[in-house]
């Protein structure tokens, strides 16, 4: 059961990656980007640990845990350039 | 049996992960992109998490999972926060079916600045404005 569970998240997680990849290049707005990163940056963690199960390797999740912090940061840097005023209309 | 749960959970934080990225996708302005995205996409990734602590079944691995959990529920609200921030600064547009901005005649764009209610009584923010669209529903 958890093989097919797996292969079905990963499909999942794949559309979700392609859908958030259209409002990527579509966001009128710096903003719209920052925020497709985001989620970007989620489905990245869960596709790491979706893998994870999928070949029994705990070892893993700690590389899913990294990139949970590393995103956080990206979003932040982001948002403090947005706020001191860069090209704000691309 | 831990696997069966493990494989539920797996695929319900998957489905979360599709709904918050098809809000991404159809929704119409910033703010409610980021209502999709943040609400939706923290709830899938972080049962994605749990389910990879209930498959290994092993303490270290679950406290990892916890871990994950605890950080992408506390610095989602943040980084949404100040991207919507930032957004709202830049002048990222509106719905036009947009009924209420109240904050909109308190900020000074130019200076980066949001007056208080009380700073606007006195005088120092700009003058009252009308809502970007009042028609009376």
């Amino acid at each position: 059961m958890i093989e097919w569970a797996t292969i079905i998240t990963l499909m999942l997680l794949t559309l979700a990656l392609a859908l958030t990849v259209v409002r990527l290049i579509l966001g009128p707005s710096l903003a719209d980007r920052v925020v497709a990163l985001e989620l970007i940056s989620l489905i990245a963690v869960s596709f790491i640990i979706t893998y994870a199960i999928q070949v029994g390797r705990a070892p893993f999740m700690d590389v899913a845990l990294v990139l949970a912090l590393t995103g956080f940061m990206a979003t932040v840097g982001f948002a403090r350039f947005l706020e001191r005023g860069g090209h704000t209309d691309e | 049996m831990n696997e069966s749960i493990a494989a539920v959970i797996l695929l319900i934080g998957g489905a979360f992960v599709v709904i918050g990225a098809l809000g991404a996708v159809r929704m119409p302005d910033l703010m409610l992109r980021m209502h999709a995205t943040t609400k939706a996409g923290i709830l899938g990734g972080g049962l994605v998490a749990i389910a990879g602590g209930v498959f290994f079944n092993e303490s270290e691995v679950m406290v990892r999972a916890l871990a994950i959990l605890a950080f992408v529920v506390l610095t989602g609200p943040v980084a949404a926060h100040m991207i919507a921030r930032a957004g709202y600064f830049t002048g990222a547009p509106f719905w036009e079916r947009t009924l209420k901005d109240d904050l909109r005649s308190n900020l000074d764009k130019a200076g980066g600045y949001l007056y208080s209610a009380q700073e606007q009584r006195e005088g120092k923010g700009r003058p009252q404005q009308q809502a970007p669209r009042d028609d009376g529903e």
